[in-house]
Protein backbone atom coordinates (compact mmCIF):
# COMPACT_ATOMS: atom_id res chain seq x y z
CA UNK A 1 0.00 0.00 0.00
CA UNK A 2 1.57 3.24 -1.16
CA UNK A 3 2.01 5.90 1.81
CA UNK A 4 -0.61 8.50 1.40
CA UNK A 5 1.74 11.34 1.72
CA UNK A 6 4.13 10.03 -1.52
CA UNK A 7 2.31 12.03 -3.82
CA UNK A 8 2.91 14.88 -2.22
CA UNK A 9 6.81 14.16 -1.62
CA UNK A 10 7.66 14.93 -5.33
CA UNK A 11 10.48 16.49 -5.74
CA UNK A 12 9.99 20.52 -5.68
CA UNK A 13 10.70 22.20 -8.56
CA UNK A 14 14.17 24.09 -8.39
CA UNK A 15 13.48 28.03 -7.27
CA UNK A 16 12.95 29.98 -10.72
CA UNK A 17 14.10 33.80 -10.86
CA UNK A 18 11.14 35.15 -13.66
CA UNK A 19 10.08 38.15 -14.49
CA UNK A 20 7.57 38.57 -11.55
CA UNK A 21 10.49 37.76 -9.03
CA UNK A 22 11.80 41.02 -10.69
CA UNK A 23 8.39 42.77 -9.99
CA UNK A 24 8.53 41.79 -6.62
CA UNK A 25 11.16 43.48 -6.28
CA UNK A 26 10.62 47.10 -7.93
CA UNK A 27 7.48 46.84 -5.78
CA UNK A 28 9.27 46.11 -2.22
CA UNK A 29 11.62 48.69 -2.54
CA UNK A 30 9.09 51.15 -3.39
CA UNK A 31 6.80 50.37 -0.32
CA UNK A 32 10.15 50.45 1.88
CA UNK A 33 10.93 53.98 0.45
CA UNK A 34 7.58 55.12 1.32
CA UNK A 35 7.59 53.37 4.56
CA UNK A 36 11.06 55.23 5.06
CA UNK A 37 10.00 58.04 3.99
CA UNK A 38 6.40 58.48 5.62
CA UNK A 39 7.68 57.42 9.32
CA UNK A 40 10.93 57.00 10.01
CA UNK A 41 12.48 59.97 8.62
CA UNK A 42 9.54 62.45 9.83
CA UNK A 43 9.44 60.39 12.98
CA UNK A 44 11.40 60.50 16.14
CA UNK A 45 15.04 60.98 16.30
CA UNK A 46 17.01 58.65 18.16
CA UNK A 47 20.56 58.13 18.58
CA UNK A 48 21.47 54.36 18.88
CA UNK A 49 23.61 53.24 20.97
CA UNK A 50 24.78 49.35 19.52
CA UNK A 51 27.99 49.83 21.37
CA UNK A 52 26.42 49.50 25.06
CA UNK A 53 24.47 46.04 23.76
CA UNK A 54 27.88 43.38 23.82
CA UNK A 55 28.28 43.55 28.10
CA UNK A 56 25.07 42.68 28.39
CA UNK A 57 25.73 39.39 26.31
CA UNK A 58 29.49 39.01 28.19
CA UNK A 59 31.71 41.23 29.83
CA UNK A 60 35.18 41.42 31.56
CA UNK A 61 34.97 42.41 34.65
CA UNK A 62 34.66 41.70 38.41
CA UNK A 63 30.82 40.74 39.41
CA UNK A 64 31.09 42.10 42.47
CA UNK A 65 33.87 44.16 44.14
CA UNK A 66 35.07 41.69 46.38
CA UNK A 67 36.14 39.56 43.50
CA UNK A 68 39.80 39.20 43.61
CA UNK A 69 40.75 39.20 39.95
CA UNK A 70 38.37 40.07 37.17
CA UNK A 71 37.16 37.60 34.65
CA UNK A 72 34.75 37.40 31.78
CA UNK A 73 31.46 36.74 33.06
CA UNK A 74 27.54 36.13 30.82
CA UNK A 75 25.81 39.91 30.63
CA UNK A 76 22.56 40.14 31.94
CA UNK A 77 20.65 39.16 28.68
CA UNK A 78 22.70 35.65 28.84
CA UNK A 79 21.57 35.33 32.18
CA UNK A 80 18.16 35.70 30.75
CA UNK A 81 18.71 33.34 28.32
CA UNK A 82 19.91 30.69 30.06
CA UNK A 83 17.00 30.90 32.35
CA UNK A 84 14.34 31.06 29.25
CA UNK A 85 16.15 28.00 27.75
CA UNK A 86 16.02 26.04 31.44
CA UNK A 87 12.32 26.75 31.78
CA UNK A 88 11.50 26.12 28.23
CA UNK A 89 13.43 22.66 28.20
CA UNK A 90 11.68 21.93 31.36
CA UNK A 91 8.55 22.84 30.17
CA UNK A 92 8.69 20.82 26.81
CA UNK A 93 9.90 17.43 28.76
CA UNK A 94 6.93 17.96 31.04
CA UNK A 95 4.16 18.99 28.13
CA UNK A 96 5.26 15.82 26.33
CA UNK A 97 5.13 13.51 29.14
CA UNK A 98 1.18 15.22 29.94
CA UNK A 99 0.11 15.42 26.02
CA UNK A 100 1.30 12.05 25.84
CA UNK A 101 -1.29 11.08 28.76
CA UNK A 102 -4.06 13.25 27.50
CA UNK A 103 -3.60 12.62 24.24
CA UNK A 104 -4.29 8.21 25.06
CA UNK A 105 -6.21 9.31 27.43
CA UNK A 106 -9.33 11.24 25.23
CA UNK A 107 -9.40 8.28 23.27
CA UNK A 108 -9.89 5.86 26.23
CA UNK A 109 -13.69 4.37 26.10
CA UNK A 110 -13.93 4.78 29.26
CA UNK A 111 -16.14 8.20 30.16
CA UNK A 112 -15.20 8.97 33.30
CA UNK A 113 -11.16 9.43 32.24
CA UNK A 114 -12.17 10.49 28.71
CA UNK A 115 -14.51 13.23 30.55
CA UNK A 116 -11.91 14.62 32.75
CA UNK A 117 -9.40 14.81 30.71
CA UNK A 118 -11.78 16.74 27.90
CA UNK A 119 -12.29 19.06 30.64
CA UNK A 120 -8.47 20.03 31.62
CA UNK A 121 -8.01 20.37 27.22
CA UNK A 122 -11.12 22.89 27.07
CA UNK A 123 -10.43 24.38 30.78
CA UNK A 124 -6.71 25.63 30.04
CA UNK A 125 -7.04 26.25 26.06
CA UNK A 126 -9.94 28.81 27.22
CA UNK A 127 -8.36 30.63 29.37
CA UNK A 128 -5.37 32.92 29.16
CA UNK A 129 -1.27 31.81 30.11
CA UNK A 130 -0.97 34.62 31.87
CA UNK A 131 -3.82 33.99 34.36
CA UNK A 132 -2.74 30.61 34.28
CA UNK A 133 0.09 31.77 35.72
CA UNK A 134 -0.89 33.83 38.18
CA UNK A 135 -2.81 31.28 39.29
CA UNK A 136 -0.72 28.83 39.67
CA UNK A 137 2.07 31.27 41.22
CA UNK A 138 -0.18 33.30 43.81
CA UNK A 139 -2.58 30.27 44.84
CA UNK A 140 -1.16 26.70 44.30
CA UNK A 141 2.38 27.84 44.38
CA UNK A 142 1.69 29.60 48.20
CA UNK A 143 0.28 26.66 49.11
CA UNK A 144 2.52 24.02 47.76
CA UNK A 145 5.34 26.58 48.96
CA UNK A 146 6.73 26.11 44.80
CA UNK A 147 9.19 28.22 44.18
CA UNK A 148 8.74 30.73 40.89
CA UNK A 149 10.86 28.66 38.93
CA UNK A 150 8.70 25.73 39.75
CA UNK A 151 5.40 27.79 39.43
CA UNK A 152 6.56 28.80 36.28
CA UNK A 153 7.37 25.74 35.28
CA UNK A 154 4.18 23.98 36.22
CA UNK A 155 1.94 26.50 34.22
CA UNK A 156 3.82 26.23 30.89
CA UNK A 157 3.68 22.34 30.88
CA UNK A 158 0.31 22.05 31.80
CA UNK A 159 -0.96 24.89 29.26
CA UNK A 160 1.20 23.61 26.34
CA UNK A 161 0.52 20.09 27.29
CA UNK A 162 -2.96 20.60 26.47
CA UNK A 163 -2.19 21.74 22.93
CA UNK A 164 0.29 18.90 22.96
CA UNK A 165 -2.39 16.33 24.06
CA UNK A 166 -5.07 17.22 20.97
CA UNK A 167 -1.96 16.78 18.66
CA UNK A 168 -1.26 13.61 20.36
CA UNK A 169 -4.84 12.67 20.06
CA UNK A 170 -4.86 13.51 15.85
CA UNK A 171 -1.77 12.01 15.67
CA UNK A 172 -2.58 8.54 17.06
CA UNK A 173 -6.49 8.82 15.13
CA UNK A 174 -4.70 9.83 12.00
CA UNK A 175 -3.15 5.78 11.99
CA UNK A 176 -5.37 3.32 10.28
CA UNK A 177 -7.40 1.07 12.55
CA UNK A 178 -5.94 -1.47 10.64
CA UNK A 179 -2.82 -0.87 12.55
CA UNK A 180 -3.92 -1.57 15.82
CA UNK A 181 -6.00 -4.94 14.39
CA UNK A 182 -3.05 -6.10 12.83
CA UNK A 183 -1.05 -5.44 16.09
CA UNK A 184 -3.79 -7.16 18.32
CA UNK A 185 -4.43 -10.09 16.03
CA UNK A 186 -1.18 -11.13 17.05
CA UNK A 187 -1.68 -11.16 20.67
CA UNK A 188 -0.28 -7.57 21.38
CA UNK A 189 -1.85 -6.05 24.11
CA UNK A 190 -3.18 -2.69 24.23
CA UNK A 191 0.12 -0.86 25.66
CA UNK A 192 2.00 -2.74 23.23
CA UNK A 193 0.33 -1.90 20.43
CA UNK A 194 0.05 1.96 21.48
CA UNK A 195 4.15 1.63 22.35
CA UNK A 196 5.79 -0.30 18.93
CA UNK A 197 2.86 0.26 16.61
CA UNK A 198 0.74 3.22 16.96
CA UNK A 199 2.77 5.94 18.78
CA UNK A 200 6.06 5.92 16.39
CA UNK A 201 3.72 6.24 13.21
CA UNK A 202 2.10 8.95 15.21
CA UNK A 203 5.09 10.93 16.28
CA UNK A 204 6.65 10.77 12.42
CA UNK A 205 2.93 12.36 11.45
CA UNK A 206 2.76 15.23 14.75
CA UNK A 207 6.65 16.09 14.48
CA UNK A 208 5.49 19.49 12.45
CA UNK A 209 2.59 20.61 14.87
CA UNK A 210 4.65 19.63 17.44
CA UNK A 211 7.88 21.99 16.79
CA UNK A 212 5.24 24.88 16.62
CA UNK A 213 3.81 24.06 19.58
CA UNK A 214 7.48 23.90 21.41
CA UNK A 215 8.30 27.13 19.23
CA UNK A 216 5.01 28.54 20.77
CA UNK A 217 6.13 27.54 24.27
CA UNK A 218 9.63 29.19 24.40
CA UNK A 219 7.76 32.51 22.78
CA UNK A 220 4.72 31.80 25.95
CA UNK A 221 7.66 31.46 28.11
CA UNK A 222 8.36 35.28 28.41
CA UNK A 223 5.31 35.61 30.44
CA UNK A 224 6.75 34.23 33.36
CA UNK A 225 8.74 37.24 34.01
CA UNK A 226 5.39 38.49 35.65
CA UNK A 227 6.23 36.45 38.55
CA UNK A 228 9.73 38.15 38.29
CA UNK A 229 12.08 35.14 37.00
CA UNK A 230 14.43 36.36 35.67
CA UNK A 231 13.94 35.31 32.23
CA UNK A 232 15.29 36.74 28.77
CA UNK A 233 12.24 39.33 29.04
CA UNK A 234 12.56 40.31 32.22
CA UNK A 235 16.32 40.87 32.37
CA UNK A 236 15.86 42.83 28.99
CA UNK A 237 12.78 44.73 31.15
CA UNK A 238 15.44 45.25 33.58
CA UNK A 239 17.99 46.55 30.81
CA UNK A 240 16.14 49.33 28.99
CA UNK A 241 14.99 50.50 32.75
CA UNK A 242 18.57 50.87 33.18
CA UNK A 243 20.19 52.38 29.97
CA UNK A 244 16.99 53.59 27.98
CA UNK A 245 18.52 51.61 25.06
CA UNK A 246 14.88 50.09 24.68
CA UNK A 247 15.25 49.40 21.14
CA UNK A 248 18.44 48.15 20.85
CA UNK A 249 17.82 46.00 23.85
CA UNK A 250 14.53 44.65 22.59
CA UNK A 251 16.14 44.11 19.54
CA UNK A 252 18.56 41.91 20.85
CA UNK A 253 16.27 40.30 23.11
CA UNK A 254 14.10 39.17 19.97
CA UNK A 255 17.47 37.90 18.30
CA UNK A 256 18.36 35.87 20.72
CA UNK A 257 14.46 34.51 20.87
CA UNK A 258 15.09 34.12 17.42
CA UNK A 259 18.03 31.79 17.71
CA UNK A 260 16.40 29.38 19.80
CA UNK A 261 13.41 29.14 17.76
CA UNK A 262 15.14 28.68 14.47
CA UNK A 263 17.25 25.86 16.13
CA UNK A 264 14.59 24.01 17.04
CA UNK A 265 12.89 24.70 14.18
CA UNK A 266 15.84 23.02 12.34
CA UNK A 267 16.61 20.03 14.25
CA UNK A 268 12.57 19.28 14.36
CA UNK A 269 13.58 19.05 10.28
CA UNK A 270 16.29 17.22 10.56
CA UNK A 271 14.75 14.59 13.02
CA UNK A 272 11.90 14.84 10.10
CA UNK A 273 14.15 13.98 7.23
CA UNK A 274 15.80 11.28 9.30
CA UNK A 275 12.58 9.73 10.21
CA UNK A 276 11.40 9.72 6.34
CA UNK A 277 13.44 6.53 5.55
CA UNK A 278 10.59 3.84 5.96
CA UNK A 279 8.44 6.07 3.37
CA UNK B 1 -10.58 -26.52 16.72
CA UNK B 2 -12.96 -23.10 16.37
CA UNK B 3 -16.75 -23.76 17.71
CA UNK B 4 -19.30 -21.44 17.22
CA UNK B 5 -22.75 -21.77 18.28
CA UNK B 6 -25.96 -19.57 18.44
CA UNK B 7 -23.67 -16.28 17.04
CA UNK B 8 -25.75 -13.46 17.22
CA UNK B 9 -23.82 -10.24 15.85
CA UNK B 10 -25.84 -6.27 14.97
CA UNK B 11 -23.81 -3.52 14.09
CA UNK B 12 -25.52 -0.06 14.44
CA UNK B 13 -24.55 1.83 11.28
CA UNK B 14 -23.89 5.51 11.73
CA UNK B 15 -27.24 6.83 10.48
CA UNK B 16 -28.96 4.15 13.32
CA UNK B 17 -30.22 1.51 11.06
CA UNK B 18 -29.57 -2.00 12.57
CA UNK B 19 -27.47 -4.61 10.20
CA UNK B 20 -27.83 -8.08 11.49
CA UNK B 21 -24.49 -9.69 10.71
CA UNK B 22 -24.54 -12.87 12.34
CA UNK B 23 -27.81 -14.48 13.16
CA UNK B 24 -27.94 -17.86 15.10
CA UNK B 25 -24.33 -18.79 13.70
CA UNK B 26 -23.09 -22.46 14.61
CA UNK B 27 -20.16 -23.79 12.86
CA UNK B 28 -17.64 -26.33 13.88
CA UNK B 29 -14.33 -26.51 12.54
CA UNK B 30 -12.25 -29.49 12.98
CA UNK B 31 -8.21 -28.95 13.39
CA UNK B 32 -6.41 -29.71 9.72
CA UNK B 33 -9.81 -28.40 8.28
CA UNK B 34 -9.38 -25.91 5.29
CA UNK B 35 -12.74 -23.90 5.40
CA UNK B 36 -13.96 -21.20 2.42
CA UNK B 37 -16.75 -18.81 3.44
CA UNK B 38 -18.29 -17.42 0.47
CA UNK B 39 -20.98 -15.23 -0.02
CA UNK B 40 -22.19 -11.55 -1.49
CA UNK B 41 -20.71 -8.70 0.24
CA UNK B 42 -22.47 -7.87 3.44
CA UNK B 43 -23.13 -11.61 4.17
CA UNK B 44 -21.64 -11.64 7.67
CA UNK B 45 -18.40 -13.60 6.28
CA UNK B 46 -15.30 -11.38 7.44
CA UNK B 47 -18.01 -10.25 10.39
CA UNK B 48 -17.67 -13.57 11.72
CA UNK B 49 -13.53 -14.15 10.83
CA UNK B 50 -13.37 -11.11 13.22
CA UNK B 51 -15.36 -12.36 15.88
CA UNK B 52 -12.59 -15.48 16.24
CA UNK B 53 -10.31 -13.86 17.12
CA UNK B 54 -12.58 -11.10 19.20
CA UNK B 55 -11.73 -7.67 16.81
CA UNK B 56 -15.69 -7.69 17.25
CA UNK B 57 -17.53 -8.34 20.02
CA UNK B 58 -20.24 -10.64 19.48
CA UNK B 59 -24.26 -9.87 21.04
CA UNK B 60 -24.90 -13.27 22.00
CA UNK B 61 -23.87 -17.25 21.76
CA UNK B 62 -20.15 -18.63 22.33
CA UNK B 63 -17.23 -18.82 20.30
CA UNK B 64 -14.21 -21.29 21.46
CA UNK B 65 -10.98 -21.92 19.84
CA UNK B 66 -8.94 -24.91 20.97
CA UNK B 67 -11.29 -25.21 23.64
CA UNK B 68 -10.94 -21.81 25.05
CA UNK B 69 -13.94 -19.33 25.58
CA UNK B 70 -13.79 -16.12 24.58
CA UNK B 71 -15.68 -14.50 26.68
CA UNK B 72 -15.31 -16.70 29.38
CA UNK B 73 -14.14 -14.20 32.47
CA UNK B 74 -11.22 -15.16 32.85
CA UNK B 75 -10.16 -15.52 29.02
CA UNK B 76 -6.90 -13.72 28.37
CA UNK B 77 -7.60 -12.96 24.40
CA UNK B 78 -3.86 -11.37 23.68
CA UNK B 79 -3.05 -15.31 24.91
CA UNK B 80 -5.70 -16.74 22.66
CA UNK B 81 -4.85 -14.57 20.14
CA UNK B 82 -1.28 -15.99 20.05
CA UNK B 83 -2.79 -18.73 18.46
CA UNK B 84 -5.09 -17.29 15.89
CA UNK B 85 -2.75 -15.85 12.93
CA UNK B 86 -4.84 -13.34 10.61
CA UNK B 87 -4.04 -12.13 7.21
CA UNK B 88 -6.49 -8.73 6.14
CA UNK B 89 -7.06 -7.73 3.12
CA UNK B 90 -4.96 -4.52 3.01
CA UNK B 91 -1.98 -6.36 4.62
CA UNK B 92 -1.94 -4.01 7.40
CA UNK B 93 2.30 -4.65 7.46
CA UNK B 94 3.89 -2.21 10.17
CA UNK B 95 5.00 0.49 7.50
CA UNK B 96 7.83 2.22 10.55
CA UNK B 97 9.30 -1.39 10.71
CA UNK B 98 11.33 -3.01 7.83
CA UNK B 99 10.00 -6.72 6.60
CA UNK B 100 12.63 -8.41 9.23
CA UNK B 101 10.66 -6.22 12.01
CA UNK B 102 7.54 -6.85 10.71
CA UNK B 103 7.87 -10.52 11.09
CA UNK B 104 10.39 -10.34 14.40
CA UNK B 105 8.36 -7.76 16.87
CA UNK B 106 5.55 -9.84 17.91
CA UNK B 107 7.62 -13.26 18.35
CA UNK B 108 9.34 -10.89 20.97
CA UNK B 109 7.77 -8.82 22.36
CA UNK B 110 4.69 -11.44 22.78
CA UNK B 111 6.38 -15.09 22.82
CA UNK B 112 8.99 -13.81 24.24
CA UNK B 113 11.92 -15.35 22.10
CA UNK B 114 15.37 -14.23 21.79
CA UNK B 115 16.41 -11.75 19.01
CA UNK B 116 18.63 -14.56 17.21
CA UNK B 117 15.48 -17.17 17.67
CA UNK B 118 13.26 -14.85 16.36
CA UNK B 119 15.64 -13.95 13.24
CA UNK B 120 16.19 -17.52 12.54
CA UNK B 121 12.39 -18.04 12.40
CA UNK B 122 11.68 -15.16 10.83
CA UNK B 123 14.14 -15.92 8.08
CA UNK B 124 12.71 -19.47 7.23
CA UNK B 125 9.42 -17.97 6.54
CA UNK B 126 10.39 -15.33 4.53
CA UNK B 127 12.34 -18.28 2.49
CA UNK B 128 8.99 -19.96 2.66
CA UNK B 129 6.78 -17.09 1.42
CA UNK B 130 9.93 -16.47 -1.35
CA UNK B 131 10.57 -13.13 0.05
CA UNK B 132 14.00 -13.67 2.09
CA UNK B 133 16.06 -11.11 -0.28
CA UNK B 134 13.96 -8.16 0.83
CA UNK B 135 14.35 -8.97 4.24
CA UNK B 136 16.13 -5.28 4.99
CA UNK B 137 13.43 -2.99 2.72
CA UNK B 138 10.51 -1.26 4.10
CA UNK B 139 7.10 -2.29 2.97
CA UNK B 140 5.93 1.02 1.30
CA UNK B 141 9.17 -0.41 -1.05
CA UNK B 142 7.42 -3.90 -1.57
CA UNK B 143 4.43 -4.37 -4.48
CA UNK B 144 1.27 -5.78 -3.10
CA UNK B 145 1.22 -9.89 -3.35
CA UNK B 146 5.18 -9.30 -1.66
CA UNK B 147 3.44 -7.45 0.87
CA UNK B 148 0.70 -9.87 1.87
CA UNK B 149 3.44 -12.69 1.63
CA UNK B 150 5.07 -10.65 4.27
CA UNK B 151 1.85 -10.31 6.27
CA UNK B 152 1.26 -14.03 5.83
CA UNK B 153 5.05 -15.21 7.17
CA UNK B 154 4.33 -12.44 10.09
CA UNK B 155 1.18 -14.38 10.96
CA UNK B 156 2.86 -17.69 10.65
CA UNK B 157 5.86 -16.65 13.15
CA UNK B 158 3.74 -17.03 16.07
CA UNK B 159 3.09 -20.26 15.02
CA UNK B 160 -0.64 -20.18 15.62
CA UNK B 161 -2.76 -23.21 15.34
CA UNK B 162 -5.37 -21.56 13.19
CA UNK B 163 -5.08 -19.05 10.00
CA UNK B 164 -7.89 -16.81 9.59
CA UNK B 165 -7.79 -14.83 5.72
CA UNK B 166 -10.04 -11.84 5.88
CA UNK B 167 -9.95 -11.71 2.04
CA UNK B 168 -6.59 -12.17 1.43
CA UNK B 169 -6.44 -11.90 -2.11
CA UNK B 170 -8.91 -8.97 -2.59
CA UNK B 171 -6.73 -5.77 -2.97
CA UNK B 172 -4.48 -7.31 -5.21
CA UNK B 173 -3.59 -6.72 -8.88
CA UNK B 174 -4.74 -9.63 -10.53
CA UNK B 175 -1.31 -10.97 -11.61
CA UNK B 176 -0.22 -10.95 -7.86
CA UNK B 177 -3.27 -12.78 -6.73
CA UNK B 178 -1.34 -16.17 -7.90
CA UNK B 179 1.57 -15.80 -5.78
CA UNK B 180 -0.50 -15.27 -2.67
CA UNK B 181 -2.70 -18.45 -2.88
CA UNK B 182 0.84 -20.33 -3.42
CA UNK B 183 1.54 -19.70 0.28
CA UNK B 184 -2.28 -20.19 1.23
CA UNK B 185 -2.08 -23.63 -0.60
CA UNK B 186 1.00 -24.71 0.47
CA UNK B 187 -0.11 -24.00 3.90
CA UNK B 188 -3.22 -26.05 3.24
CA UNK B 189 -0.96 -29.24 2.53
CA UNK B 190 0.71 -29.00 5.01
CA UNK B 191 -2.23 -29.31 7.61
CA UNK B 192 -3.27 -25.89 8.79
CA UNK B 193 -6.40 -24.81 10.07
CA UNK B 194 -7.87 -22.35 7.96
CA UNK B 195 -10.43 -20.28 7.55
CA UNK B 196 -10.66 -18.70 4.31
CA UNK B 197 -13.17 -15.43 3.19
CA UNK B 198 -12.35 -15.30 -0.57
CA UNK B 199 -14.10 -14.71 -3.72
CA UNK B 200 -11.07 -17.18 -5.48
CA UNK B 201 -13.49 -19.82 -6.71
CA UNK B 202 -10.51 -21.38 -7.87
CA UNK B 203 -9.11 -21.77 -4.61
CA UNK B 204 -11.84 -22.94 -3.16
CA UNK B 205 -12.66 -25.74 -5.47
CA UNK B 206 -8.59 -26.96 -5.32
CA UNK B 207 -8.20 -26.59 -1.72
CA UNK B 208 -11.05 -26.51 0.65
CA UNK B 209 -12.51 -29.52 3.04
CA UNK B 210 -15.55 -27.86 3.54
CA UNK B 211 -17.25 -24.64 1.43
CA UNK B 212 -19.56 -22.71 3.21
CA UNK B 213 -22.06 -20.05 1.37
CA UNK B 214 -23.42 -17.53 3.81
CA UNK B 215 -26.31 -14.67 3.22
CA UNK B 216 -27.61 -12.34 5.51
CA UNK B 217 -25.64 -13.44 8.36
CA UNK B 218 -26.63 -16.84 7.84
CA UNK B 219 -25.32 -20.32 6.41
CA UNK B 220 -27.63 -21.00 3.36
CA UNK B 221 -25.49 -23.92 2.37
CA UNK B 222 -22.70 -25.99 3.24
CA UNK B 223 -20.50 -29.06 1.70
CA UNK B 224 -17.70 -30.29 -0.37
CA UNK B 225 -16.50 -28.00 -3.41
CA UNK B 226 -17.56 -30.61 -5.16
CA UNK B 227 -21.23 -30.60 -4.06
CA UNK B 228 -21.18 -26.72 -4.44
CA UNK B 229 -19.93 -26.36 -7.97
CA UNK B 230 -21.32 -29.21 -9.51
CA UNK B 231 -24.47 -29.36 -7.82
CA UNK B 232 -25.48 -26.78 -5.44
CA UNK B 233 -28.83 -27.02 -3.82
CA UNK B 234 -30.19 -23.92 -2.84
CA UNK B 235 -31.61 -21.25 -5.33
CA UNK B 236 -29.70 -18.76 -3.51
CA UNK B 237 -26.50 -20.51 -4.09
CA UNK B 238 -27.33 -20.91 -7.76
CA UNK B 239 -27.82 -17.11 -8.06
CA UNK B 240 -24.69 -16.41 -6.34
CA UNK B 241 -22.23 -18.72 -8.21
CA UNK B 242 -23.82 -17.83 -11.63
CA UNK B 243 -22.96 -14.17 -11.32
CA UNK B 244 -19.73 -14.94 -10.18
CA UNK B 245 -18.13 -17.89 -12.08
Amino acid sequence: MPSRLSLLRQKEPALKFTRRSAITVVVLLVLGYLFYHFFISKGITYTWHWNDIPKYLFYFGKRHPSEPVPSWHMGALMMGLTLTLKISVVSILFAIIIGLIVGIARLSEEPITKFITACYVELIRGTPLLVQIYIIYFFIGTMLRLSAFAAGAAALSIFEGAYVGEIVRAGIQSIHKGQMEAARSLGMSYAQAMRHIILPQALKRIIPPLAGQFISLIKDSSLVSVIALADLTFRAQQAVAQSLDAFEIYFTAAGLYLVMTFTLSMVTQYIERRMAVSD
Amino acid sequence: MIDAQHVYKTFITPDKRKVEALVDFTLHIDPGEVVVIIGPSGSGKSTFLRCINRLEEIDRGKITVDGQDLHAPKADINKIREEIGMVFQHFNLFPHKTVMENVTLAQEIVRKRKKSEAIEIAEALLKKVGILDKKDVYPSQLSGGQQQRVAIARSLAMQPKVMLFDEATSALDPEMIGEVLDVMKTLAREGMTMVVVTHEMGFAREVADRVIFMDSGKIVETGTPEHFFTNPEHERTKLFLSQIL
